[in-house]
């Protein structure tokens, strides 16, 4: 996975530091472990490495079905203390991260790949849900992220990595080498349209800079499927 | 716990015998033999060495009772799975001995997939004096053969031979964990995250599945078989533990399927230590019935615990291996560490329990005495027959002088597989591709 192998380098070094400082000072060990709850950074970055193990695993021809099922309990626990947490904003769409488990999964068990796509969608509707009624915070339109906490993002990022590419600058470097030609003098029209811009095209070019949710999970689902052709099958290990 | 007081009581002045360095590769089971004579170690590579004790000698005082290989074989080789194009690796998972019925050893070794039985054979007399064939077995031109002669049997230097007699596969789908052999000494078990089966030993093309605990949906799975073992005296009985830190009894004349426990042991979480990491910390990684039968010893990460068969609410009895680990726990799961699967180990009186650890450490416990003692296997902490010296992990606060850090404990050297003579005080410690054999001269007794 040529977009989320640099993203992930970085990522799991920052995550190196992150846990290893949450290790110190979150966790006194003369106080009892219940009388301490962890704060959210710790509980987000170690939603984030459990992600990250989640998805190494699962990139595995066969994957160690114990290490999975023991990071996906944890996965969970960390997601149920994360949720009554008010400063996260929204998840931008569940939809997302089965596309990109998907792709993954493409090389693994049929049926493992299958529960494993649709155990990671469970696990964002169960984010969305926590986070979509939020009736005291108002966090603005849903979906875009409003700047303010760019710690709790990560915890999203990851969740659908894909989706966080399409929000970083570097995002003309990693499409380099895929041909998108097709899509650039349309942007958001959808491809059956053909590449004919209209006049209702007009706004949507100014914004082009502000991504919507449905079209950025459009853009996802087409660039992932042109991954998916064109990767080659091999060995799972 | 006892470390600060006299440990003389408990038995620790073990010496080290040999050494065995396996240099290409990492130890990945070790196992006795009925008797202690023979101590079997399988490897990444998919061998096994075998190592034979040699008989006490009165001539050489040195040689007393040590470890010799008597036989190297290539059990599995990596094979390729076509259909979901993957390797399956030649791993030795694990190694159980059958009991001996004859004058030949038998084996069984298994890789992720496939079991094999082994039979071990000497060969210390050949014939000699054929009438048809030469002493090169050429054939005798027959004009030359005047008078017929008897062959006879004459010694020969002793050669060990290995063959395979059985390959039980295609039983499994997920990786498989544990054999046992069952005390009918006709069936074993065979046990992957998912599914037990039960095998004939001469009947290589069926098993009985009788355990599975896969769910309609694998979306629901949050469960795995993490270990399994026969009762050593009752046939009908096994044992087999969890990822959730549960073990189930099953009696296998109440039902075909047993996917009814008759007894379910489970130690409530304690409220006080519960953390993320509460779940893989109790997920038990090796369960075994003491050699009486009555009491079950399970390892998780940080304790070996001792279950009374009689009670299903807690354990009788629980030992911190490394306590010291409870506030490392994110960053040991961070590198992983957090998944290791230490194994544990009676000793012939079910009274000393044993289980390794960190940086070549392992650990002993005392169940009579409550002292516990950590010892190190390394060649450069101990001379050949020098007594091993007891090691500390130091916490903080007061640190002796040959007292270990936490912080610079190595975690690359993992202790994962150990075993204990039935009989005797000797012992067999992994050390990632180095085989330690530990005799207790001092006292050969158990007590």
């Amino acid at each position: 996975m040529m977009l989320s192998k640099g993203l992930k380098r970085k990522r799991e070094e920052e995550q190196e530091k992150e846990t290893l400082a949450a290790d110190a000072w979150w966790l006194d060990p003369s106080l009892p472990a219940a009388a301490q709850a962890p704060p959210a950074a710790a509980s987000s970055s170690l939603f984030d490495l459990s992600v990250l193990k989640l998805h190494h695993s699962l990139r595995q021809g066969e994957p160690d079905l114990r290490h999975l099922v023991l990071v996906v309990n944890t996965l969970r626990r960390i997601q149920a203390s994360m949720a009554p947490e008010p400063t996260l904003p929204p998840v931008p769409s569940p939809p997302a991260a089965p596309c990109v488990a998907d792709s993954l999964l493409a090389s693994s068990d049929a049926a493992l790949s299958a529960s494993m796509a649709s155990l990671l969608e469970d696990l964002s509707h169960i984010e969305g849900l926590s986070q979509a009624p939020q009736p005291l915070v108002d966090e603005g339109p849903p979906g875009r992220p409003t700047g303010g906490s760019p710690a709790s993002l990560g915890a999203l990022d990851l969740l659908g990595p894909a989706t966080g590419c399409l929000l970083d600058d570097e995002l003309e470097g990693l499409f380099e080498d895929i041909d998108t030609s097709m899509y650039d003098s349309e942007l958001w029209a959808p491809v059956s349209e053909g590449l004919k811009p209209g006049p209702e095209d007009g706004p949507g070019k100014e914004e082009a800079l502000e991504l919507d949710e449905a079209e950025l999970d459009y853009l996802l689902d087409v660039l992932v499927g042109t991954q998916a052709l064109e990767r080659p099958p091999g060995p799972g290990r | 716990m006892g470390e600060d007081t006299d440990t003389r009581k408990i038995n620790h002045s073990f010496l080290r015998d040999h050494s065995y360095v396996t240099e290409a590769d990492i130890i990945s089971t070790v196992e006795f033999n009925h008797t202690g004579e023979l101590l079997a170690t399988g490897d990444k590579g998919g061998r096994v060495v075998i190592f034979q004790r040699e008989p006490e000698s009165k001539n050489a005082a040195h040689s007393q009772g040590e470890y010799d290989v008597y036989s190297t074989f290539q059990s599995h080789e990596p094979e390729f799975d076509y259909l979901k194009s993957l390797e399956i690796e030649e791993k030795i998972n694990k190694i159980k001995w059958l009991p001996q019925q004859n004058a030949a050893h038998s084996l069984l070794s298994t890789n992720d997939k496939t079991i094999k039985l082994w039979k071990i054979t000497e060969r210390d007399k050949r014939p000699e004096g054929y009438n048809l064939k030469d002493e090169e077995g050429k054939l005798k031109d027959l004009s030359t053969v005047t008078s017929l002669q008897v062959p006879v049997l004459k010694p020969m230097d002793l050669m060990v031979e290995v063959s395979p007699r059985r390959v039980f596969a295609n039983g499994h789908t997920y990786h498989i964990n544990s054999i046992s052999v069952n005390s009918d000494c006709e069936t074993y078990m065979s046990a992957d995250d998912l599914r037990i089966n039960l095998w004939h030993l001469a009947i290589t093309d069926r098993s009985f599945n009788i355990v599975d605990i896969k769910p309609a949906n694998m979306e629901d799975l949050t469960e795995v078989i993490t270990a399994s073992e026969f009762h050593p005296h009752h046939c009908n009985l096994f044992v087999y533990s969890s990822s959730k830190g549960s073990l189930r009894l099953c009696d296998m004349r109440a039902a075909a399927l047993c996917d009814k426990h008759s007894k379910l042991f489970e130690e409530p979480e304690d409220p006080s230590n519960r953390s993320f990491f509460s779940e893989i910390i109790s997920s038990v990684s090796d369960v075994k019935f003491s050699h009486s039968g009555r009491y079950m010893l399970t390892r998780d990460y940080l304790t070996v615990k001792v279950w009374d068969l009689n009670m299903e609410a807690r354990p009788i009895e629980t030992y911190q291996v490394h306590d010291y680990l409870r506030s490392k726990l994110c960053s040991l799961y961070e590198n992983d560490c957090i998944f290791d699967k230490f194994e544990c180990a009676w000793n012939g009186s079910d009274s000393v329990i044993m289980t390794g650890a960190y940086n070549n450490f392992f650990r002993m416990f005392d169940r009579n005495t409550k002292r516990d003692v950590t010892l190190e296997a390394s060649r450069e902490s101990s001379k050949p027959r020098a007594v091993l010296k007891p090691r500390r992990v130091c916490v903080g606060g007061k640190r002796r002088r040959d007292d270990i850090s936490v912080d610079s404990l190595d975690f690359t050297k993992k202790i994962l597989h150990t075993a204990w003579h039935p009989a005797e005080n000797i012992i067999a410690i992994a050390a990632t591709n180095n085989l330690y054999i530990f005799q207790d001269k001092v006292n050969s007794e158990m007590h």
